[in-house]
């Protein structure tokens, strides 16, 4: 297998008859962090989305491990070994914790018990709260429900729709923490992100978006010393 | 004195308990029914009345059938053997229904005030069909022992004034609703397929995601409405009669237990089942002999101290109805605001 893990290029398309997308690409090599930054209104969201196949793509191939998925619907990716975390409304409110990680495993046929515990073992809080609905948890033991239903189909690539929405700095932290431990064990990272400095520091590289085409594309670090990023991007 | 406590205790357990808990049990299943419907399939099924009356239908005419063919279940009504029929036809009608009806308008992704409507005109298709096939007047199927424990052989144990009678309808209504709840329960709880439906229920866009296929969800939460509907429907009628115009009736009381207790929660469904059949059967009750026991001799009322007459037994779950919508819009058990 030749090229990166995760291949989308020069993705055109959007909801509507206007493209919000205009020649957009992004790659992912395996274990890699990649994260995209960028303006509210950039498509930031919307690029991640046609990675997944929930926007038609007018232009464009997405490939996953050498094999063309363009074509395919996102449950299928899902089974092709896509992970998503959808951004807002991303657990199952009335179920238990551990419920919800046996509905991320729908798809399963063998034992989930395994990945269960993995996911434990990664986020051990969930383990103390695995029979409390997970509607009732904390902002970020949510966001922790959220990343473990979507590890549970054992993806080899995961992608967050800004994990760290709405979570204070220290959860913050901690929740890159975890997702650099699970890049760690070989699943390549895609993820969008509001605080773009703190995630471009632990990225290995990162994309800027401005009006849905990719603007800069470097290392995370290459990206946080470049002065035009930061003057235009990360507030100075 | 304490002869005339117990004369009272045994005359409101036969006159308010032991019917409010049967007619309670069967507003309960009515009302899980239509409370499924709302959390899974996200709209207040106006049809649920007929679906009984039709469940029910199946349920007498394979009753009739057994009957004919000398196949009975001895003490047990025979009814309860039909039963599998009716539940099997029912589900058989509903699935056809989702087929041609509802799934055109869950692909358009309708509101649910559209599909409300929708399924008034159900109703009405429904409603002709059973008035087609069976008729408008009054059913009686209930056969086998009448009585459980009836008011001689109670006044000749206990050797009070006052008799207790439980009719055999209403100790099978009881036991049916409670095995059919724990059944429904344990489903939802603890298999892969119940649990599915409540991702379903909860977050229609992740159980997607999470590869749960929602038309295999929509197909079982019709045929768990048909089993509902079909074993509420028999107990009512074996319990009173059956009569089409009563069922679609029974919409009323059904809609406000579901509703008092919390649309699209299963356990404020038969909370409110209870709720709405014991005020119902309370506010409608002559309370003039438990009192004429309670009180000293001078005290006892002279009228029937019935608060309203049963014709207005519906206005009760209305008023009901109104109270929790105003007070609390979510009902008991946080379900979905109407």
């Amino acid at each position: 297998m030749s090229g990166p893990f995760l291949h989308a290029t020069g993705m055109r398309g959007g909801y509507g008859a206007a493209d919000i997308l205009h020649g957009c690409t992004l790659s992912v090599d395996k274990g890699q962090i990649a994260v995209i930054v960028g303006p509210n209104g950039a498509g930031k969201s919307t690029a991640m989305k046609a990675v997944f196949g929930m926007l038609p793509l007018r232009e464009g191939h997405v490939s996953l491990g050498g094999r063309d998925i363009t074509s395919l619907a996102p449950q299928a990716r899902v089974a092709a070994g896509m992970g998503f975390v959808p951004q807002t409304r991303n657990i199952f409110p009335s179920m238990t914790v551990e419920e919800n990680l046996e509905m991320g495993g729908f798809l399963r046929r063998d034992d989930i018990r395994p990945t269960i515990e993995q996911v434990y073992a990664l986020f051990p809080i969930l383990r103390d709260k695995r029979h409390q609905a997970a509607g009732e948890l904390s902002g970020g033991q949510r966001q922790q429900v959220a990343v473990g239903r979507a590890l549970m189909t054992k993806p080899q690539l995961l992608m967050l729709d800004e994990p760290t929405a709405g979570v204070s700095p220290i959860v913050m932290d901690e929740l890159f923490d975890r997702i650099i431990e699970v890049a760690r064990t070989g699943i390549s990272i895609l993820m969008v992100e509001q605080n773009a400095r703190q995630a471009l520091e632990i990225a290995d590289i990162g994309y800027v978006l401005v009006q849905g085409a990719n603007r800069f594309t470097d290392t995370g670090a290459a990206l946080l010393a470049d002065p035009e990023v930061r003057k235009s991007f990360l507030g100075g | 004195m304490l002869l005339d406590l117990l004369n009272a205790l045994v005359a409101l357990t036969n006159f308010v308990i032991v019917p409010a808990t049967a007619y309670g049990a069967q507003l309960a299943l009515g009302a899980l029914g239509v409370t499924l419907t709302v959390a899974v399939l996200r709209f207040t099924n106006v049809a649920h009345g007929d679906t009984m009356a039709f469940g029910t239908m199946v349920t007498i005419l394979a009753t009739w059938g057994l009957q004919a063919l000398g196949i009975t279940a001895g003490p047990l009504p025979t009814a309860l053997l039909a039963l599998p029929v009716g539940v099997a036809a029912t589900a058989g009608l509903l699935l056809a229904t989702d087929r041609l009806v509802y799934r055109f308008y869950r692909q358009q992704r309708a509101s649910s005030a559209v599909l409300l409507i929708v399924s008034i005109g159900v109703m009405f298709v429904m409603n002709g069909l059973v008035r087609f096939i069976i008729g408008v007047d009054d059913q009686r199927f209930d056969d086998g022992t009448r009585f459980l424990v009836s008011a001689r052989d109670f006044k000749a144990w206990s050797g009070l004034d006052e008799g207790l009678a439980i009719k055999t309808s209403q100790g099978i209504t009881v036991l049916t609703a409670a095995v059919v709840m724990i059944a429904l329960f344990w489903f939802l709880n603890r298999t892969r397929t119940g649990k599915s439906m409540r991702a379903f229920a909860d977050n229609r866009d992740l159980a997607l995601l999470s590869g749960i296929d929602p038309e295999r969800v929509v197909a079982i939460t019709w045929i768990l409405v048909a089993a509902l509907a079909t074993i509420a429907g028999t107990l009512y009628g074996l319990d009173k009669s059956f009569k089409p115009f009563t069922y679609f009736q029974l919409l009323l009381p059904i809609f406000a237990a579901a509703i008092v207790g919390g649309l699209g929660s299963p356990v404020g469904a038969i909370a409110g089942g209870f709720i709405i059949s014991f005020s119902e059967v309370a506010l409608t009750y002559a309370w003039k002999k438990v009192l004429g026991y309670l009180l000293p001799l001078g005290l006892a009322p002279d009228g029937l101290a019935q608060l309203l007459g049963t014709e207005y037994k519906h206005a009760v779950s209305f008023i009901i109805l109104v109270l929790v919508l105003l007070i609390k819009p979510t009902g008991l058990f946080k379900g979905t605001s109407t």
